[in-house]
């Protein structure tokens, strides 16, 4: 009995390295309709231990639909699902012990006191008032809400509804969290702070899965992820592999005037490796911006404003639909 | 557009060196219980769970709550007991063998309770799938939503239980009722509540939208049970083509057997037994709606 190492311990309780090769969410032909409409369209996807997997696309892709799936509160039409090796259909209660939900729309107590909304989430999974009240304390301190502990959740701002939401998503320390556009609603400082947050939550093992429509947020967050529309996969890979085969390394952004964009495309004939024409500004795709950009004043072409920049998830969407993600 | 990813990236930096939040131990402190039984213990009390929270955001109406659990009583047994029962005793002499007093209290018990159960179970019912949103909290842990159903109905059967010894302690100081079995008035208060609770949740949460449900239900339905169950008269008083009400109502059933436990008034064996099964019924058939309909809107 004395002999109990430290280290004995220590290996019940990894929680990570137990299941590194399968994958901790699978997804085959997973499909959900209403109806007539088709919500996710037989998608197919599969998330590794550890890592942030992203679900990107604009309002009514899909993402969220497939979100709910993965935690069984909305029943699938059709297709495999397997999270944690269990079906969340049948196991959904089992499931969701497991798992950190962070719905797109905050549902807080407003009765309740912040603290208190912390406590009595916890008590859903069962855990102890000790432990909530410890757990709580660290929670707080995530959302920066230490100072508002005691207030009732009515009198807090948007923002801090948000991050409360996010923190009490991880009272029962999830294996896998689900993040359902996270930082809706959130200012720029705070978005940085939890994102940080977020990626060392990764580090410390937790797996992340994030929908969003925010191509920066993509960007800072997910090791990989897919591109969804109209319920459809258009493409999958890291940001830096997405942006490498769907778009060129730079961007040269510019704008004629709403009136002059579209009759410029001539003109700009060979410029660049693809150009893309939106309503206030022309997309010129090439590797070297700098040399577009000379080209299009070599041209007589003037202008009114000019942007060379990286590109981004953006690009890749609007490469692969033709569309912007935020109409 | 800008590029914002290399501030993004500077601001990530500087958030790392002013912070020491100890991100390892959140996501694993290794002080919490396993998953598997963090769902086990979902799965058991889950009920319990949701109506813990559900009675602690009560708990901000306690004051409120108190007052009209001790005010109602009192005007009500003053009024109708009092103010009335003089009257009748004046005139009729006894009602059901006693004096108006002692008839009326049983009643009045059970139909203040069954009037406030359609103010729990139905705004608040429709608050948390739509106004605050408050079952999708629960929705998304390890709670079945037949559990997020049964605990909301079970928060309000603690509340009514308070509520009707409350009233049944005023009924006892006013001598309205002696000590002894008339204690049992307050689980059949809360009986003919859920009768008409239960289903009443179960119809609240199948609605979308609140139009003019709620008020017509008040109206049309509570009103009328109120009046006429055998509450201020016996049902047998009124004209036979209103005495369906009576034998539809929860309150009347109630009633009934309340005034049974309170003076032991008398009635047929098989009546006794009708009361408690229609009671029973219509709860078990309010429960076993609602949690259809929670499990219908809680995962689609």
């Amino acid at each position: 009995m004395g002999d109990l190492s430290p280290g004995s311990r220590d290996v019940e309780l990894t929680p990570v390295t137990e299941s590194v090769v399968e994958p901790v969410i699978s997804a085959r032909e997973l499909r959900k309709t209403y109806g007539d409409f088709v919500a996710v369209d037989g998608i197919d996807f599969e998330v590794r231990p550890g890592e942030s997997f992203g679900l990107l696309g604009p309002n009514g892709a899909g993402k969220s639909t497939t979100m709910r799936m993965i935690g069984g509160t909305l029943d699938r039409t059709g297709g495999d699902l397997a999270v944690l090796g269990m079906d969340p259909g049948p196991q959904g209660p089992t499931v969701r012990a497991h798992l950190g939900v962070i719905p797109q729309q905050d549902n807080l107590d407003e009765e309740l006191r912040v603290r208190e909304n912390l406590i009595m989430y916890g008590r859903y999974f069962g855990l102890s008032r000790s432990f909530l009240a410890a757990k709580a304390d660290e929670l707080l301190a995530f959302a920066q809400l230490e100072a508002k502990a005691k207030e009732k959740v009515q009198s807090l701002s948007g923002g801090m509804k948000r991050r409360l939401t996010i923190a009490r998503g991880l009272v029962n320390e999830p294996k896998i969290l689900l993040l359902d556009e996270p930082t809706t609603g959130l200012d720029p400082q705070a978005r940085h702070v939890l994102w940080d947050r977020l990626f060392r939550l990764k580090e410390a093992g937790t797996t992340l899965v994030v929908t969003t429509h925010f191509m920066d947020e993509a960007e800072q967050l997910c090791d990989r992820l897919i591109v969804v529309d109209h319920g459809r996969i258009m493409a999958e890979g890291s940001p830096r592999e997405l942006i490498r085969t769907y778009s060129t390394r730079e961007v040269v952004e510019l704008r004629f005037g709403s009136a002059r964009n579209a009759t410029v495309v001539a003109e700009l004939d060979g410029v660049g490796s693809r150009i893309e024409v939106l309503p206030d500004r022309v997309l010129v795709y090439a590797d070297d911006g700098e040399a577009c950009l000379e080209e299009v004043a070599r041209r007589g072409l003037a202008p009114v404003t000019s942007l060379v920049r990286r590109s981004s998830l953006e690009d890749v969407f609007l490469r692969l639909t033709g569309r912007s993600l935020i109409d | 557009m800008t590029d914002e990813t290399g501030s993004a990236r500077e601001q990530t930096v500087v958030g790392h060196h002013h912070d020491d939040l100890d991100t390892t131990t959140l996501a694993y402190s290794g002080q919490a219980p396993s998953h598997a039984v963090m769902a086990q213990r979902a799965h058991r009390f889950g009920t319990w769970y949701h109506a813990e929270a559900v009675l602690r955001s009560m708990r901000a109406f306690i004051v409120p709550g108190l007052l009209n659990a001790v005010g109602q009583p009192l005007l009500y047994i003053i009024a109708m007991g009092l103010g009335l029962g003089a009257l009748v005793g004046n005139g009729v002499g006894t009602v059901d063998g006693v004096d108006y007093l002692t008839f009326v209290t049983p009643a009045l018990l059970v139909s203040t309770v069954v009037m406030s159960v359609s103010g729990e179970m139905t705004y608040p019912v429709m608050a948390g799938f739509k106004w605050m949103r408050t079952y999708y909290g629960p929705a998304a842990t390890g709670l079945r939503p037949a559990q997020i159903a049964a605990g909301h109905l079970l928060a309000v059967v603690i509340r009514f239980v308070v509520q009707c010894t409350i009233f049944w302690v005023i009924a006892v100081a006013f001598g309205a009722t002696s000590l002894g079995w008339s204690v049992l008035m307050v689980p059949i208060g809360v009986l003919a509540a859920t009768a008409f609770g239960a289903p009443l949740q179960a119809y609240a949460a199948s609605l979308e939208g609140e139009g003019f449900q709620f008020s017509f239900v008040q109206r049309f339905i509570v009103m009328p049970m109120f009046l006429f169950s055998g509450t201020f008269f016996p049902l047998a008083v009124m004209p036979v083509y209103l005495q369906w009400i009576g034998w539809l109502s929860p309150v009347w059933h109630g009633t009934q057997l309340a005034r049974l436990v309170s003076y032991g008034a008398s009635g047929p064996g098989w009546l006794i037994a009708v009361h408690v099964l229609v009671l029973v019924a219509a709860t078990l058939a309010g429960v076993m709606w609602a949690r259809r309909v929670y499990t219908r809107r809680l995962t689609s």
